[in-house]
């Protein structure tokens, strides 16, 4: 039909069906404003495609350990898939605010498109003690699309080495359940060194030892508690192959640094995932932080301005929390900030440092005296 | 009524300037409770409320498509009245006060919020938040106080075009959204200024105000109409979405008229108020300027709390819900430090309000000195000082307040 329409000169029925949905949407929102017809099917249907957010429904909450839960997620339609080893920012309502924190998906693509992440609540983690404990199934997340870029390589090396410690296993567990459930198992020579605190502790424990129990990987399992904590020195006595090995590695920011130095040295393959920041800089005076509105805030000189400004209930662009995906970033028109990373400062002079200002990232960055951001 | 620093007796003469601190302090402890246990419950009563607001209002729209039917309209009628006035008050208002955006929803934030109203989210913020709420009942400051149009107080001088006040507020209650609209633009000011003069400012903001009234009317009176017309209810759905916002209009502008109109409310002269005014003059100061309307919750709800216009006033950024809360703590300190905690019934204070808007149409003391018995001659005096000169009218006032200083100390 779409053929004689065409040699007819009329619009293909694509065009016209989207012309006419177009048409529709515009009355729906002229019947609306000041809403639009998506803050209506919002509330109807929110994981359709084409919702003006992604958001994900919770299936399941399931204990890991007793720290730790899986939360099995039904995602909106509008989300796009994702490569085992990334992350995804999630942000959960606690206590009535909305907070973001990124977690590694711990799944590879599923049949029933629902995704996965792997919580482990830390002392004091408001967010991940809420999700570990206190979320129910059907509870609505607000998500974003997949991102990172701690992915096996394709095509895959013969032989590789896995490195982890405590939750530090979640995007590799995602990696290792993609490559085994494959109908063909691809024929791969895989050690993962894993360190956590106790034998109760190790998330995923169970399954890690299964598949070494099948063969498929050469598993050195590490307990803080009995063999005290992995010494990247020791590294060539358990795998003497180690050369022929790119390392993938994720866990404390100690472990990842002390494997930087070791492999740089020796001139080996490294690829990390840091879950957090690297906070070095000795933190110094704050200051006041002013913005387009003219509004005031006041910051101290080592809490990130995203933090700060958040907590003042102002709505902020924000992405990875940890200084890598530059989603936060905002430009400063005048002032200084400290990187807290590694105490870098960054000044902005108005005048001299270009109309536009400089960008931050206000993930990291602390104020280092007054400033002025452009939001 | 008079300004605060002109009465006879000041009702804030005894408080010694250490009490002023003190009240302070405790309306800051009040504020710092609230936003302690401020969280889920809070979160779920506003989410909730967008919900089925939004509900309502399809509702009565989709019920309004059978609006040929006499009672369908009034049901939908009554239901769309009721979708705006919460649209605009519980939910618009306050949202837009920044009351919600301790969530960090970008759904339902301050700085997102845009509502079912002629005036602009932004134009509004700007004329409320901050002109309004900083220099409540300061005359000359606070453009609430008549909305630059009344007389609002007797020291602003009387002139003949004040008898008008009367239907100007009528008008006005009717035609609220455009009334405010107007208020934020600043019309009255910019419109005397030449054109060729007025500011970039006020020429961009008026058009972005008359885009949006053009978007609500287009919705109100065209849109919904034409998809009632298949069902021969156009016309039906035309007067009910005029009459749902006839509705909302007065009855948003009776609630705020009640909030800082009704006698007993006091105004403030500019000049009386320090450059450096503390927290707590400034606590002071709202908690004078401010009138409660008592009743039920679903009364509360739907004055956007505004029944509450003390507390409101005291904390304008605690989210709404939790003002019924926080009044008999806040109407024991009024009592413990012997200020008047203005609060009665919505008709009480309406008639109230409205006796003032007509007193104050009237030169001063013209309606305290006028009976049955001598109602001719005083409309004789009433239109000499209406038509005649400035001097007639000051010798005719001078009469009138001398007769009623007569009148107070016969009685």
């Amino acid at each position: 039909m779409t053929s004689v329409a065409v040699t007819r000169g009329a619009v293909p029925t694509g065009t016209l069906r989207r012309t006419v949905a177009d048409r529709l949407r515009q009355v729906a929102d002229a019947a609306l404003t000041p809403l639009d017809l998506d803050d209506v099917l919002d509330h109807v249907h929110p994981l359709r495609r084409g919702g003006s957010d992604l958001v994900g429904r919770v299936v399941s909450v399931t204990p890991e350990t007793e720290q730790s839960a899986t939360i099995l997620i039904k995602p909106g339609r509008g989300w796009s898939g994702h490569v085992p080893g990334q992350y995804l920012r999630v942000g959960v309502d606690v206590d009535g605010v909305r907070l973001w924190r990124t977690y590694s998906l711990t799944h590879g693509p599923r049949a029933d498109r629902c995704i996965s992440i792997t919580v482990k609540a830390i002392d004091g983690g408001v967010v991940s003690n809420h999700l570990v404990h206190r979320t129910r199934p059907g509870t609505m997340l607000q998500l974003a699309q997949a991102d990172g870029d701690f992915v096996l390589p394709d095509p895959l090396p013969a032989k590789l080495l896995l490195v982890t410690a405590g939750s530090g296993i979640t995007p590799v567990i995602g990696m290792l359940r993609n490559l085994f459930s494959r109908a063909e198992i691809p024929d791969l020579d895989i050690v993962l060194i894993h360190s956590a605190l106790a034998q109760a502790e190790v998330i995923f424990g169970a399954e890690i030892r299964d598949y070494a129990a099948r063969g498929l990987i050469r598993l050195e399992e590490l307990h803080t508690d009995t063999h005290g904590l992995l010494d990247v020195d020791t590294l060539t006595e358990r795998v003497p192959d180690l050369a022929e090995r790119p390392t993938y590695a994720c866990g404390p920011a100690g472990l990842l640094d002390a494997l930087e130095v070791h492999h740089e040295a020796r001139g080996l393959t490294l690829h990390t995932e840091r879950f957090r920041p690297v906070v070095l800089a000795e933190a110094g005076e704050g200051g006041t932080v002013t913005f387009s509105d003219g509004s005031t805030l006041e910051a101290d000189g080592a809490t990130p301005l995203l933090d700060v400004a958040e907590g003042a209930g102002r709505l902020m662009p924000s992405g990875c929390r940890m200084g890598i995906c530059m989603g936060c970033v905002l430009p400063m028109t005048d002032g200084a900030v400290r990187d807290l990373r590694n105490g870098a400062l960054t000044v902005a002079v108005p005048g001299e440092t270009g109309r536009g200002g400089v960008p931050i990232q206000t993930c990291i960055s602390a104020a280092a005296g007054d400033c002025h951001l452009d939001h | 009524m008079t300004t605060i620093t002109k009465k006879p007796v000041d009702p804030t003469a005894h408080l010694s300037a250490a009490d002023v601190e003190a009240i302070g302090v405790r309306l800051d402890a009040i504020r710092q409770e609230v936003l302690d246990a401020r969280g889920e419950s809070d979160a779920r009563y506003i989410r909730r409320l967008v919900k089925t607001q939004r509900n309502l209002e399809l509702g009565s729209r989709a019920v309004l498509l059978g609006s040929a039917l006499p009672p369908l309209w009034l049901l939908g009628t009554v239901g769309l009245s009721v979708a705006k006035i919460l649209e605009n008050m519980e939910i618009g208002h306050n949202v837009m006060h920044g009351q919600w955006d301790w969530m960090r929803d970008p759904k339902i934030h301050s700085t997102t919020w845009e509502w079912d109203n002629a005036s602009t989210a932004e134009g509004w913020k700007h004329s409320h938040n901050q002109i309004h709420h900083t220099y409540t009942n300061i005359v000359g400051k606070d453009n609430d106080l008549g909305y630059g149009i009344m007389r609002v107080d007797e020291e602003q001088k009387w002139i003949p075009f004040y008898l008008l006040q009367p239907l100007w507020n009528f008008v006005n209650a009717c035609f609220f959204e455009y009334g405010i609209a107007a208020y934020d633009l600043e019309l009255g000011k910019n419109l005397s200024i030449p054109k060729e003069k007025r500011s970039e400012t006020f020429k961009a903001n008026a058009k972005k105000t008359l885009a949006k009234i053009r978007k609500q009317a287009t919705k109100d009176y065209v849109v919904n109409p034409a998809l009632a017309l298949p069902f021969g209810a156009a016309l039906p759905t035309l007067a009910a979405n005029f009459t749902a916002n006839l509705v909302r209009n007065v009855w948003s502008h009776s609630v705020i008229m009640c909030g800082h109109f009704p006698e007993g409310v006091e105004t403030f002269e500019k000049k009386s108020i320090p450059d450096d005014e503390t927290r707590g003059q400034w606590y002071v100061r709202q908690m004078l300027g401010s009138a409660n309307i008592s009743g039920s919750r679903f009364m509360h709800l739907m004055t956007g709390n505004l029944s509450h216009q003390i507390e409101h006033h005291l904390f304008p950024d605690l989210p709404s819900n939790r003002y019924a809360e926080v009044a008999p703590q806040v109407k024991a300190l009024f009592d413990e430090y012997g200020l008047n905690y203005h609060s009665a019934p919505l008709p009480a204070q309406v008639y109230s309000a409205w006796h003032k808007v007509v007193r104050l149409s009237l030169p001063n003391d013209w309606l305290a000195t006028t009976t049955p018995k001598n109602l001719p001659q005083q409309l004789k005096v009433l239109w000499a000082m209406s038509t005649k000169g400035p001097r007639v009218r000051r010798a005719a006032q001078a009469r009138l307040t001398q007769q009623r200083r007569r009148l107070a100390q016969a009685a």
